[in-house]
This record gives structure tokens, sequence and C-alpha cells, in this order.
């Protein structure tokens, strides 16, 4: 176990190539710095799970992984090619081999659930309209959707309806990296439980997914590996923004407080630090007061 | 303890307000030539992905079909109350010259050069430049541009090319309709109700409002057209997140693209006099 990770983290499999390489990443957004100097070497077939309270950059990283954001430092690397140094058309023919699941499924408005799940194979093969309907089908059947879906649009459909059917188009090309950004936020536990399932059910062993989440049964449940990143203004100067990287079962016996803090889910010293800055909000709000009279 | 004022904090005051003032308006300088290199680039790439790639129908006919067919009442009125209004305001001055029936050109004449094309502009800028900022924005906010992206589609390509075409081809079209209405509604307002004579009226109109003056309004309005696409794209682009900024972005998207038009008004105005200066040289016809 590791709980102060390295810069450089180490792949568990030593021997298999990374599928996915993040090299030394970097990210800010004007001056504010999200992620610094993160380093993770993904295998093929692991289910990774990045862990983290509210604003440490975990969609930031997960979009980086697919270059939605374009790093400022570092770099990521699929099967060895940058790819902050693809053109847009690189870019996009990269993707093909990706699958995302947005957290609030992101399905398009406009078009239907059958047209959605659709979407990607119109655009990159050259199948015919029954064979694309025969695969949306086949889609919508393995998430678990009834097939009275096909016809509806993303605003009829409840949010676990609506997070299965964006796992469904995710799944379109048959990707080879499937990204989840929280795909359990928000959900009863039951439907937790089915996304969780579904998770496993497409998980194969040719396929490596990236599963970022807040929820721990989440991650005991399928990660393989679970990463801890720390938002970069809790931290000391110097110290890594991983703060844990390990089996679910490390996790759990991690000595680290910041990890343990989070794994039990305790408020602890935030408590104070909310009472402070009302506190402080309260002086600032009667200075004015003052300052009028 | 407390110590005594210096004589140079008012001093320090004044050239730190001075120097904050200095800093704000270098702050809004970069920020506005940033927005006009950003609004460029973006104007480019997407003139590049017309070319790039064939247009599916699927994608242009529902954009086109909110954007032409959808405005077309509301342009129709705009148009039919401008050509009235204009023949109430024109009349006074005109019966009290004895000039009446001369009614027909200075209103032809100011609504297909000028008012046709700029206050149909307007109107669409404000239906259909803030929906669309309102739409692409709110398509921003739920990670929709970013699915497209991650699915390997060119968001300009989906999004922007078929707004851009639509608002191009189709509001040229809808200053025609606008000026059509606006001819029949200053007819109807000077015939029917201040007692006109339609002769006159139409043959003042012939006799001073020509193909260049119905062209120059068309001409502009197709550059209204794309900068209000372009505008409002690109507000909805760029959307901040939360309701709030795609209520910001829906009005940005208005404001700018009204600035644009009246810019553009402007120095196309000024060029389309010269162009007409140089092939009539005798200048413009005299109305009175």
């Amino acid at each position: 176990m590791n709980t102060t990770a390295p810069a450089t983290t180490a792949s568990h499999d030593a021997e298999a190539p990374p599928l996915v390489r993040v090299d030394a990443l970097g990210v800010r957004f004007g001056s504010q710095e999200v992620l610094r100097d993160i380093s993770i070497d993904l295998t093929a077939g692991e289910t990774l799970v990045v862990l983290g309270e509210s604003g440490c950059g975990k969609t930031v990283l997960l979009k980086s992984m697919i270059g939605l954001v374009r790093p400022t430092a570092g770099d990521v690397l699929f099967e060895g090619r940058s790819l902050s140094g693809m053109g847009d058309r690189q870019l996009a023919h990269l993707r093909t081999r990706y699958g995302f699941v947005f957290q609030g499924a992101a399905l398009f408005d406009s078009l239907t659930i059958e047209e959605n799940v659709a979407f990607p194979l119109r655009e990159h093969t050259r199948l015919t309209s029954p064979e694309i309907h025969r695969i949306a089908v086949s889609l919508i059947d393995e998430v678990g959707l009834p097939r009275t879906v096909l016809l509806k649009k993303p605003v009829e459909l409840s949010g676990g309806m609506r997070k299965r059917a964006g796992l469904a188009r995710a799944l379109a090309l048959e990707p080879t990296v499937v990204l989840y950004d929280e795909p359990t936020t928000g959900l009863d536990p039951i439907m937790t439980d089915v996304i969780n399932e579904l998770m496993l059910r497409v998980r194969r062993p040719t396929v490596t997914s990236v599963v970022v989440t807040h929820d721990m049964n989440t991650a005991r449940k399928v990660g393989d590996r679970v990463i801890m990143l720390y938002p970069l203004f809790r931290l000391r100067s110097g110290e890594p923004q991983i703060v844990f990287d390990g089996t679910p079962a490390e996790l759990d016996r991690s000595p680290d407080p910041r990890v343990r803090q989070f794994v039990e889910g305790r408020a602890g010293s935030r408590l104070m630090e909310l009472q402070e800055e009302q506190a402080r909000l309260a002086d600032s709000a009667t200075d004015d007061e003052e300052e009028q009279v | 303890m407390a110590t005594a004022p210096s004589p140079s904090v008012p001093v320090a005051g004044v050239t730190g307000w001075l120097a904050g003032l200095v800093a704000n308006l270098g702050d809004a300088a970069i920020g506005m030539v940033a927005g006009i290199g950003d609004v460029t680039v973006f104007a480019f790439r997407t003139i590049g992905w017309i070319f790039a790639r064939r247009q599916r129908r699927d994608v242009l006919i529902p954009s086109f079909y909110q954007i032409g067919v959808m405005s077309l009442p509301v342009v129709a009125l705009t148009g039919l109350f401008i050509g009235m209004v204009l023949a109430v305001q024109s009349y006074g001055q005109f019966k009290a010259l004895g000039l009446e029936t001369r009614l027909g050109s200075v209103i032809n004449l100011s609504l297909v050069r000028e008012l046709g094309p700029v206050l149909a502009a307007t109107m669409l800028a404000g239906r259909v430049g803030s929906a669309m900022a309102a739409e692409l924005g709110t398509m921003r906010v739920t990670e929709q541009i970013d699915a497209l992206e991650s699915i390997g589609a060119n968001p300009i390509y989906y999004l922007v090319v078929p707004r851009f075409l639509g608002c191009l081809i189709l509001i040229p079209s809808l200053t025609v309709m606008a000026d059509f209405m606006g001819v029949l509604g200053g007819y109807f307002y000077s015939h029917v109700l201040l007692g006109i004579d339609y002769h006159h009226y139409w043959n003042n109109s012939r006799q001073y409002v020509d193909v260049f003056d119905f062209l120059t309004g068309v001409f502009k309005s197709l550059f209204f057209g794309g900068a209000i696409a372009l505008v409002s794209c690109h507000h909805g682009f760029h959307c901040d997140k939360g309701a709030e900024g795609v209520g910001r972005a829906a009005t940005n998207a208005f404001v700018h693209s009204f600035v644009m038009i009246l810019l553009l008004d402007l120095f196309l105005g000024i060029w389309l006099n010269n162009v007409h200066d140089f092939f009539r040289p005798e200048g413009p016809r005299r109305l009175l």
C-alpha cells in the first residue's frame, strides 16, 4: 500500500505496457491550479477508481484523459501516442476508442433515446439503418431499459434511466476505455447498485475503466485499484496530490488521516472551517453596516 | 499605537486610484482584443467546416426551419408596421409642401435601403440569436457539447455550421419579406387611410427606388445574418455555468449582435455609397 504516493506511480503490472499513461499532468484555469504533477499508468483490463472530495479535480483528470481538457503541463499518452500532439481529426479518431459516461448523462435533448444511442454509429460507421437500429436495441437491452424508451426524449426519463441510456451510448462503438464521471451521484441506493452491477457487467478482459466517484460502495464493488486525489489548496508544499494508490481493501486499512476522514465520511476540522467562515462573513457584514451609519 | 496620518497618504490614494483605473482600462482592452480574436478564430473554424465535410440534410433542416419558417410571422409584422409608421411620420411634412404624392418614394426608399434590413435583423437577433445562445449555452452547461466531442463528432460542424448557414441564407430572405410587407403597409396606410392616389404613389416609388437600393439592403442583411449567427453561437459555446450563465449568454448575444449590426450598417453603408458613386457618377436622384 502506498499512502503517500510518489509523484510517479508505478503500474501494478510492471510487465504490461500501460494502455493510458498520465505523465506529470498539470491543469490550471487562469490563476487557479486544479491538478499538479499527476502521474498514473493504466493497464489494459484494469478498473481504476478515482476518489476525492468535490473540487479536487477528479472530473478534470477524467476529461484530460480524453483530450476534452488541454493540460497546461505534462501529457496523456494512449498506447504511447501523445494526446497533446494530436490534431482535431486524430483526436476525434482516438475518441472512438473511448466511451464517456457523463455525470448528468449529457444525452442530446433534441434527439430520441434511440437516436442518442445510435449517434456514434451513424457518425463513425457505414452500417445501414436497420443494422444500427438492431445494435441500439441490443444496447438498450444490455443496460436493462425497456424498449419503450427508444422513441422517448431524454427529458421524459428518470435520472437512473438517463444514466443507463448514457452508458448504452458510451458502449455503442465497443470502446477500449470507458470513463465514468460520478455514475451513481444523485441516484437512490437501489439504482446505485444497478449501475454498479452494470459497470461490472460491461467490464470485459479487453475493457479498461476509470470511475470517478464519491461513493465508497461503488469504489469497493467495481474497483481493482483506487487512487485518491486531494485538493491542492489543502496540501502543504511538496506533498503529492495523489494521497492514496492501492486496492480497495488497502484503502480501508489506510492509516492516513486524510484517507480515513474520507472513507469514514467525517466532517472533522471542516466544521470548524465552516464556523470560522460564517463568523468572518458576519463580521464583514457588521463592518459594512457601521460604515453606512 | 496610533500613528499620525502621513501627508503622502492622499497622494498615494489618488495615485492608487489612477493606477487602478489604468489597470482596469488595460484589462478591458486586453479582454476586448482577446474576445475579437476568439470570435475571429471561431468564424474561421466555422467557415472551414462548411467546406471540410458534406452538410447533412437531417442536421440542416431543423435549423433552417427554426430560423426561417418560425421567424416569418414576426418579421412580416415588423415590416408591415415599419411601412405604416413611415407613412404616419412623413405625411405631415409632405402635405405641408403639397408633395404627398411623393410619399411612396421616401417610404419605400428608406424601407429597402435601411429600415427593412436593420429592423428585421434586430428582430432576428432577439428571436433567433438569443435562442441560439441559450440553446448552445444549455448544451454547454449540461455537458452535451463535451459529449459530442467525446464521441469524436465536431461540435462546430454539428451545432454552429447549420445555424450559420441558416442565418446566412434565410436572414436575407426574411429581409425581402420584411421589405415586401413594409411596402404593402406603407401603401395601405397612404392610400386607404390617407387617401393618396395610388397611381402617383407607385409611379413616384418606381421613379426613385431602383434595383440597386433593394440589393443594397439585401446585401447588408447577408452580413447581418452571418454576424448574428457567429456572435450568438460564440456566446453559447463559451457560456458560464448555471442558469445565470445561460441568461447572460442570451442577453450578451443580443446586445453584441445589435452592436455588430449597427457597425456593419455604417461601414457597409459608406462602402456601398462609394460603389454607387463609382457606377453612377451623377449621384443619387433628388427626392424633392
